[in-house]
């Protein structure tokens, strides 16, 4: 390993940056907070840049050593980062889109009134995103687990007036609480019996244990942990119903943390965390398990919604449900390929949907657009290099990834057909829904309200709630400052794939995986020229999932928009259960929520609050206050009856010392 | 000679005198004056038990109660003028306010 000093500057550049927007932002000018909150992340991105440009292979990993941190016997846990070829493709994807969508949010957040508060949030969480990927421990890692999950709170929670905001919020933050439960107890698992926290040291503890083939053991429960708190995190079945929530934030947010970065860091840590994965075959079937149904289960739910972000959310979900069954079939780079993709398209398809929010004023229902593309060409071209992106045509970014997955889940060793099968069905709805939702915002007619009055001076006037100050009448295209990213992350959904072309970014993160990418490639060149001719008829067949899921929806909210009302009618209770998200909400409310506030209330706070720890302390000074309260009464005021009590107590005294004998 | 006797009779009679004009009295001079009959009462047996035993320390005693008397009285008449002012009465049933 060798050491790099420049390192810790990166995650630490966009801390500055937060700390200053934080304290001094209330009174210090717009440009002034714009300035220091695009300088230090532009300035982290500049040192990511040279860094990668600076990265030799040849001498990875590399480390600094930021402080001690705990030095307990042979336990030892420091302040250290760590780059490897895996860290760098994250520190570049966040750096990179992070820098972006700071950029996009100048022009999105310009007129809310807590302007500085959100540049500081978002600086906080480039810091703590950094701090995660650029761990050298669990311990650190942790860290920045936890701080992009209080950033996520604080953000979607932004503007905490509205209910809403405030609940979904929470939601976020109790749901990723029990995800970093199982995340946890894993740590304390390798402490309890590695006794370090360390990457490097608990991967080779764990090479000199055999591979749990036949029974579930420590690393299979390591992996299982491990594996809920990435749940947790990226938002996987059980624990994904916080995201489509988190939507509640403004949309450069969601774009962020809720599309690009944070959500994908269950999945990076799922990567990270390879060398253990390798060897406990069972959790990492069950991680394949869980991607697969998610992105299926997901995929579903946003075919029937009506929000645009909540499409999107939905989306977001059902695509991290393929990178965990990437590496959930021991395909880790081709899952580490799709989260890089995906944080381009993703991003954009956010950010290009916060252009469309903002540009008609504020309106989320998409059955409130339609026709946009005239208002909005840039807005509308990006959206659909993005909508075409993410469906998986050629020679876009996702074709590559999406398809790099799908083939490792059928021929990878841990792969299967059902993986593929239920994979390439995702793909179809996942085609079908974006198109549905690119068909709905930008043609037919515009559908909704077109304010006549925009030039009437008293809305001039009236408060912006969101976006910029003039008031919202034809829909109009946004100020370049936002565009700008929107074409960036546009030219990189186009050319993002390129780079996996031949199994080059494979190749690249290969170090990073060691036993199970090497076993994998081993596989791959022995069935290369079987296998070359069943790649291409996948890769074939997931191309035509795509364009029948284009196709249908072209069908039918483009050509014949009132047959989709029709299907839904004679779907009956399937379309009610579809568009109520299968009412997972609802079952959740009922099997958790419900039973854990009537549990608290009645025996928590009602029995022993209230009945234990309250009832025995103002007992006893209610049993005080009766016995003053009778003994008060021989505080007469009356002098004779005081002069009573003397002589009488003197005339006791008397008769005890006769009694006794005085000697 | 006059027995011991007689003394401590006379003194214990004083001194029942005493009590039984503290607690029946109301008006606040007279229980006063009860309290000093008591003490004298007691200095009665004090010189009277001096004079028997030859012992000085019992005559000795009697100043002192005749010091800490006259300080008491003192006070105490002071006090008794200041609750007549502010209350025109002597009554002790009627100066109550020092109560719960």
């Amino acid at each position: 390993m060798t050491p790099n000093p420049y390192l810790w500057l990166v995650p630490i550049l966009p801390l500055a940056g937060a700390a200053i927007n934080g304290f001094f932002g209330r009174r210090s000018s717009k440009n002034a907070i714009t300035a220091i909150a695009l300088g230090f992340c532009g300035l982290a991105f500049f040192l990511a840049v040279v860094i990668a440009v600076r990265f030799s292979p040849a001498s990875a990993p590399y480390y600094f050593n930021l402080a001690h941190w705990i030095r307990s016997g042979s336990f030892q846990v420091d302040f250290s980062f760590y780059l490897d070829q895996l860290s760098l493709v994250m520190l570049l994807v966040v750096t990179g889109v992070g820098f972006l969508i700071h950029i996009y949010s100048v022009g999105y957040m310009w007129d809310d009134d807590g302007y500085y508060r959100f540049m500081a949030y978002l600086n906080l969480f480039m810091f703590f995103m950094l701090t995660l990927v650029l761990a050298k421990n669990y311990l650190v890692m942790f860290i920045g687990w936890e701080g992009v999950g209080l950033a996520s709170y604080l953000l979607i929670g932004f503007w905490f007036i509205k209910d809403s905001a405030a609940a979904a919020g929470k939601k976020a933050f109790i749901v990723n609480r029990i995800g970093d439960f199982g995340f946890l107890i894993a740590l304390f698992l390798m402490i309890k019996h590695f006794g370090t926290l360390d990457f490097t040291h608990v991967f080779a503890a764990v090479q000199t244990l055999p591979t749990e083939t036949a029974g579930a053991g420590l690393l299979t429960a390591i992996g299982l942990l491990l594996m809920v708190g990435a749940a947790g995190k990226s938002a996987q079945i059980p624990l994904y119903v916080w995201l489509p929530d988190a939507m509640e934030g403004p949309t450069p947010v969601s774009a962020l943390i809720h599309a690009a970065t944070m959500v994908t860091a269950g999945v990076y840590m799922v990567a990270r965390s390879s060398a253990i994965f390798d060897r406990a075959p069972m959790a990492m079937m069950v991680v394949a398990i869980v991607g697969t149904l998610t992105a299926l289960f997901a995929a579903t739910i946003g075919i029937a919604q009506t929000d645009i972000k909540k499409v999107l959310a939905y989306s977001t979900v059902s695509q991290l449900g393929y990178m965990f069954m990437a590496c959930g079939v021991g395909a880790f780079s081709a899952g580490i390929f799709h989260l890089m993709t995906h944080a381009f398209f993703k991003g954009l398809l956010f950010l290009a949907a916060g252009s469309v929010i903002h540009g008609i004023g504020g309106e989320q229902d998409m059955r409130k657009m339609g026709g946009l593309r005239v208002y909005m060409p840039v807005t509308f071209l990006t959206m659909s290099i993005a909508t075409f992106t993410i469906a998986g045509f050629p020679p876009l970014a996702a074709f590559f990834s999406k398809d790099e997955i799908l083939w490792k889940a059928y021929s990878s060793p841990n792969g299967s057909w059902v993986y593929w099968l239920i994979g390439v069905i995702t793909a179809f709805i996942t085609s079908f829904y974006m198109f549905r939702l690119w068909f709905l915002t930008f043609f037919g007619d515009y559908r909704g309200a077109i304010a006549h009055d925009s030039h009437d001076p008293s809305r001039a006037g009236a408060p912006a709630t969101h976006g910029h100050g003039h008031s919202h009448g034809d829909p109009h295209e946004s100020p370049w400052v936002m565009l700008g990213p929107l074409v960036i992350l546009a030219i990189l959904s186009v050319v993002g794939g390129w780079i996996g072309i031949g199994g080059r970014f494979e190749h690249f993160l290969a170090p990073v995986f060691q036993s199970g990418a090497a076993a994998e490639l081993a596989h791959e060149t022995a069935g290369e020229a079987a296998g070359k001719g069943t790649e291409t008829l996948l890769m074939l067949i997931s191309v035509t999932a795509a364009v029948l899921g284009l196709l249908l929806a072209w069908t039918l909210y483009l050509r014949r928009p009132q047959l989709p009302a029709r299907i839904a009618a004679s779907l009956g209770t399937l379309y009610e259960a579809v568009s109520h998200k299968y009412y997972i909400d609802e079952l959740y409310a009922v099997l958790f929520v419900k039973p854990l506030i009537d549990g608290s209330t009645t025996i928590l706070w009602h029995g022993v609050d209230q009945g234990v720890i309250d009832a025995a302390v103002n007992d006893s000074a209610d049993a005080a206050r009766h016995v003053s309260d009778n003994v008060r009464h021989m505080q007469s005021g009356n002098l004779r009856s005081y002069a009573g009590w003397v002589a009488a107590g003197g005339a006791v005294v008397i008769a005890y010392m006769v009694w006794m004998g005085v000697r | 000679m006059v027995p011991l006797s007689y003394y401590l009779v006379l003194s214990g009679i004083l001194f029942v005198c005493g009590v039984l004009g503290f607690l029946i009295k109301r008006n606040i001079i007279t229980i006063f004056m009860s309290i000093e009959l008591m003490l004298n009462g007691v200095n009665l047996s004090f010189v009277a038990f001096a004079a028997q035993w030859h012992a000085l320390s019992g005559q000795v005693f009697v100043f002192f109660v005749m010091v800490v008397a006259a300080a008491e009285a003192a006070v105490g008449l002071a006090i008794i003028i200041a609750v007549y002012r502010t209350r025109e009465t002597l009554n002790v049933d009627q100066v109550n306010l020092l109560k719960l």
